[in-house]
């Protein structure tokens, strides 16, 4: 950090810090990212991305360098946003080359050095965990993304339209709710069958009516405000009053709390492709490789196989949770 | 009095915070003395550190805050060599403390009484029962009426003035020596208000305790203490007996603060309010030298500015101390701050008129599943019936509950009017919601509201949210007309420019209050409706904040509906003055007619419960008795009928009182008795000479 701010012109990291410059490099990140890994777009789009996300991991540390939680959340969180960026562009093995099977750690076969080993089929596990997260992050923040613009939609109109609008939508939330999580994912997911697009609809219903409560009790309390008043007796339409007075004061708790369901749905997804139900293989992916591992890991000897999957899953989510705990401090702070 | 030891001494006391930015000093150098039964005001605007002087003498600082010098006695003990334990033992018994708001005070999960027997149980380890005992008799005492059913029942229960009074009572009950009231009368309605400053008074008399009374009200003070510290950025300013203070004040801000307070004889027109300009420094950017320089007419560099300033006496009288160094040399007879004279405005023709408008909601009880839901309504307002002119100022006055806002909803076009009409021009609103109105009736009505930190939204900046109003009401349509227009009314509202890039939160409670003003103003409005636009600020920037608004309603020729429950602003800025009680207007006239007799007996209690800062006034006393009726279940008859001094049984809790009218421009007083009567009732508020 201190040979990068003693490279850069003073102010620079305050400049990227407003609004419109951390908004550019956040899509300069994610959308070739996405394009990647949805579209199988070629390599050349994540070019951009790489030095995008090493810039904003250098705002994000400036901006919250005073809550160390939120830098260890977020050391972990970008780790993993940095290996799938660049992933294609890493010195890797093809991770779905079987090489030499059931090569320990640290020891070489067949003139490669195996850091991490290889598994049954003699697969690469180093590169297979830094591909893996790829797919487990893109389809994690999308799924995260869509359920929280649908719910904060519906919260909003439940909130500020109340009437019978609160009722429908609130009963339906409700019904949602009664079902467990998981019984919910299998019968959307054995439904439409799975697939990636399948798992942002599963986590859509699944998340949308926690997060539509949320905003709902957000949007209770402020719709008394008087600017809210103010903007109804100008006359302005609910639609504007919901968009443009509400949803930028909901906003604080909200990125928080997306921030900790980013854990949840990460787990989720693994959860799904563990069982089967999510992405299909042969692509790396870390639900699938504890999947795969589970039978041989049975032995102590070949544990790292589950290890390093579950490690990998392990450190994204403490990474969100983290970040969640270090941006409600910050918040409690001012 | 001065063998005897002081109860509290505070001997330069400072008392500093610390944060992220550093050590910040909340307090300077403050010095207090205080006798057995002696009660001290404090009085100063917020941020001037009387709260933190309060914490203080609790040693309750927190964690960021400490004393960093000087010594603080209690009965000649230096309590900042206490152990902990010992202050716990005396914060309770020997100290005890009542806080603004009553109901944050009490434990929302406890029964009153539970709550009121840990004080002797703890303190003086007695037994339940004789607990219980001692806190039915201080209940009592409190002249709370039958305290067994209040021993019982759960704070929310009771209303806001009896929560009060519990509040007292529990720092009653362990006999303390002293008593800290931190602004205990902020959060009520004057009525009640009146009530409680009234026992404060007696407990003086009675218990003997010492008090120090804290407060923003210059008015309160005067009615409740013998000795007063005026303090201002952190610093006592000038401290003093009462009398000395109020009438021979010798410190440039404390007469800048009686300047800007609206006192009986303040008139729009003659003698405008005069503020003091400038704002409270931030505790970090104080000036060197005299805090109040910046502000101060007498500042004089090289005197002023010059390091610390020490407290002077007044020659002639030992006791009445002042924190200016040229305090002699100003003539404070002939200096006196005057504001400029303006010509009366005409009112025009009727703009704004209401016609029996009635609103009532009906509310469900709800019952079992589909049974029994029992249909209730509560009558907000009942047959209204007033007219506003043009470039005229209507005061709405009332307490809370008394129906304003709801008229106001209605005529916003929130709510829709139950009954009767409501004219602006010829349009009728009574049952035009907003999304029916069409644009020009919209822009013709505008509202300024109540609380600054809530008027602006904090996400957009302060220009953009005037803009909105601009382009909504097709004032302008190009980005630089627009931008023209919001530089216009930033100027008429007396800020800066650059302003119009800020954001909410960077702006003081009044700058909000006047970006509020500007932005009701930002569509040419002919009507605008004021609903307590200046009660949350503080008593110097509200004078500011009203000139202001009087200055622009001149210029435009608006129609201002004022709403307050503050007699003494509308005193001083309305023309004509309604006053409702549960929803029902009991009189109405000129301003004039309004506050001398013949008045409606709810109006007499109301003028006689407003504090009043000037010692050369003498007021009746008039407490109310019992508490506001619901407005789900007013009382038969007049409304009134329950609490008022002139009740005549069988006839006013019976029958609805006709309306009485006296004079030419339409004065009315809605009441049953005989007009000779009402015209016969004495003035509330006298001249002491004329008392004489």
């Amino acid at each position: 950090m201190a040979v990068s701010e003693s490279i850069a012109a003073p102010g620079l990291v305050e400049r990227l810090s407003a609004p419109k410059p951390a908004i550019t490099l956040l899509l300069l990140m994610w959308v070739p990212l996405t394009i990647y890994v949805m579209f199988g777009a070629h390599q050349f789009v994540l070019l951009p991305a790489i030095p995008a996300t090493i810039l904003l991991y250098w705002v994000a540390f400036y901006n919250f360098r005073e809550s160390s939680t939120a830098i260890i959340g977020l050391t972990l969180v970008f780790f993993w946003l940095l290996m799938a960026v660049s992933a294609p562009y890493l010195p890797l093995v093809d991770p779905n080359k079987p090489i030499a099977p059931f090569t320990l750690p640290f020891s070489e076969k067949r003139d490669i050095f195996f850091w991490l080993g290889t598994d049954f089929k003699g697969r690469d596990m180093l590169s297979r965990m830094i591909w893996g997260c790829q797919r487990v992050i893109v389809w994690g923040v999308t799924a995260t993304f869509v359920a929280y613009v649908i719910g904060t939609l519906f919260g909003l109109i439940a909130g500020y339209l109340s009437g019978w609008w609160d009722e429908i939508i609130s009963f339906l939330a409700n019904v949602l709710l009664s079902f467990p999580v998981m019984v919910l994912f299998i019968v959307i997911l054995n439904y439409l069958g799975p697939s990636g697009f399948n798992i942002v609809v599963a986590v859509t219903f699944a998340s949308a009516p926690a997060i539509m409560r949320i905003v709902r009790g957000l949007t209770l309390d402020i719709k008394t405000r008087d600017y809210v008043y103010a903007a109804q007796t100008r006359g302005e339409h609910p639609f504007y009053i919901m968009v443009i007075e509400l949803l930028p004061n909901v906003r604080g708790p909200i990125i928080v709390d997306a921030c900790l369901r980013l854990g949840y749905t990460t787990v989720a997804i693994t959860t799904l492709t563990f069982l089967g139900l999510g992405l299909q293989p042969p692509d790396p992916d870390w639900g699938l490789m504890i999947r795969e591992a589970a039978k041989t890991a049975m032995l102590w000897k070949f544990s790292y196989m589950l290890l390093v999957p579950a490690l990998s899953v392990s450190t994204l989510i403490l990474g969100f949770n983290l970040m969640a705990d270090g941006l409600r401090e910050m918040s409690l702070k001012d | 009095m001065s063998d005897q030891t002081p109860v509290l001494e505070c001997r330069n006391l400072s008392i500093s915070y610390y944060t992220r930015a550093g050590e910040i000093p909340a307090v300077v150098d403050f010095n207090l003395k205080l006798m057995p039964g002696e009660s001290h005001g404090i009085v100063g605007e917020s941020g001037c550190g009387k709260s933190t002087v309060a914490l203080a003498i609790m040693q309750y600082m927190g964690k960021n805050g400490a004393i960093v010098g000087g010594e603080l006695l209690f009965e000649g003990r230096d309590m900042r060599s206490m152990s902990p334990d010992e202050l716990r033992k005396l914060r309770g018994s020997k100290i005890a403390m009542v806080y603004q708001e009553p109901m944050a005070s009490l434990n929302p999960a406890m029964r009153i009484g539970d709550q009121l027997c840990e004080v002797p149980i703890y303190h003086d380890g007695v037994s339940e029962r004789e607990a219980w005992q001692r806190s039915a008799e201080m209940l009592a005492k409190v002249r709370l009426p039958d305290p067994e059913r209040i021993m019982n029942s759960f704070p929310h229960q009771i209303s806001g003035g009896q929560q009060q009074r519990v509040v007292i009572a529990m720092a009653l009950l362990s006999s303390p020596k002293l008593l800290l009231l931190d602004e205990p009368t902020t959060a009520l309605d004057v009525t009640v208000e009146a009530g409680i400053v009234e026992l404060i008074r007696d407990i003086a008399d009675e218990f003997g305790t010492s008090m120090i009374y804290i407060s923003h009200n210059l008015g309160l003070i005067l009615e409740t203490c013998d000795r007063l510290t005026v303090m201002y950025s952190g610093e006592a300013v000038e401290v003093g007996d009462i009398h000395d203070v109020f009438d021979e004040m010798r410190h440039p801000y404390t007469r800048g603060l009686f300047g800007s307070i609206p006192l009986p004889g303040a008139d729009k027109n003659e003698h405008p309010l005069v503020a003091i300009p400038g704002q409270l420094p931030l505790p970090h950017e104080r000036p060197k030298g005299c805090n109040f320089g910046p502000r101060c007419t007498f500042f004089r560099q090289g005197v002023c500015d010059t390091g610390r300033l020490r407290m002077h006496s007044v020659p002639g009288d030992d006791d009445h101390r002042v924190r200016c160094e040229r305090f002699q040399e100003i003539d404070w007879e002939r200096d006196l701050p005057k504001g400029e004279a303006k010509p009366p405005v005409e009112s025009g023709d009727v703009v704004l008129s209401v016609d029996d408008m009635t609103k009532h909601y009906v509310i469900e009880e709800s019952g079992f599943l589909i049974f029994g839901g029992e249909e209730k309504t509560v009558k907000a307002n009942e047959h209204l019936n007033f007219s506003a002119r043009e470039a005229e100022t209507v005061a709405i006055v009332g307490e809370s509950g008394c129906g304003k806002s709801t008229f106001a909803k209605v005529l916003m076009g929130l709510e829709d009017a139950t009954a009767g009409q409501v004219k602006l021009g010829n349009v009728e609103l009574g049952n035009l919601p907003v999304e029916k109105r069409d644009e020009k009736t919209i822009s013709r009505l505008q509202m300024v509201f109540q609380n600054p930190f809530d008027t602006l939204n904090p996400s957009h900046t302060v220009g953009g949210q005037i803009a909105r109003v601009i382009r909504k009401f097709g004032v302008a349509k190009t980005k630089e007309e627009v931008d023209e227009i919001v530089f216009r009314l930033l100027d008429i509202v007396k800020l800066p420019r650059d302003f119009a890039k800020r954001r909410p939160r960077q702006l003081s409670g009044g700058q909000k209050q006047r970006v509020g003003i500007a932005r009701a103003f930002a569509g040419n409005p002919d009507v605008v409706i004021a609903d307590e636009p200046v009660s949350a600020l503080d008593v110097s920037v509200q004078a500011a904040v009203t000139d202001l608004l009087m200055d622009i309603q001149r210029e435009n020729r608006t129609t201002l509906l004022f709403i307050s429950h503050d007699l003494s602003v509308v005193r001083y800025l309305a023309d004509r003055v309604v006053v409702m009680y549960l929803g029902q207007i009991m009189e109405q006239g000129t301003t004039e007619e309004i506050f001398s007799p013949p008045y409606h007996p709810y109006t007499e209690a109301l003028l006689a419960a407003v504090p009043i800062a000037d010692t050369s006034i003498e007021k009746r006393h008039i407490v109310l008795k019992g508490e506001l009726p619901s407005p789900s279940n007013p009382p038969k008859g007049c409304p009134f009928s329950t609490r008022c001094q002139y009740m005549m049984p069988g006839k006013c809790d019976v029958e609805a009182p006709p309306i009485r009218a006296f004079g030419r421009e339409g004065h009315e007083i809605l009441c049953h008795l005989d007009p000779t009567e009402l015209q016969e009732m004495e003035p509330v508020i006298k001249k002491k000479e004329e008392a004489a």
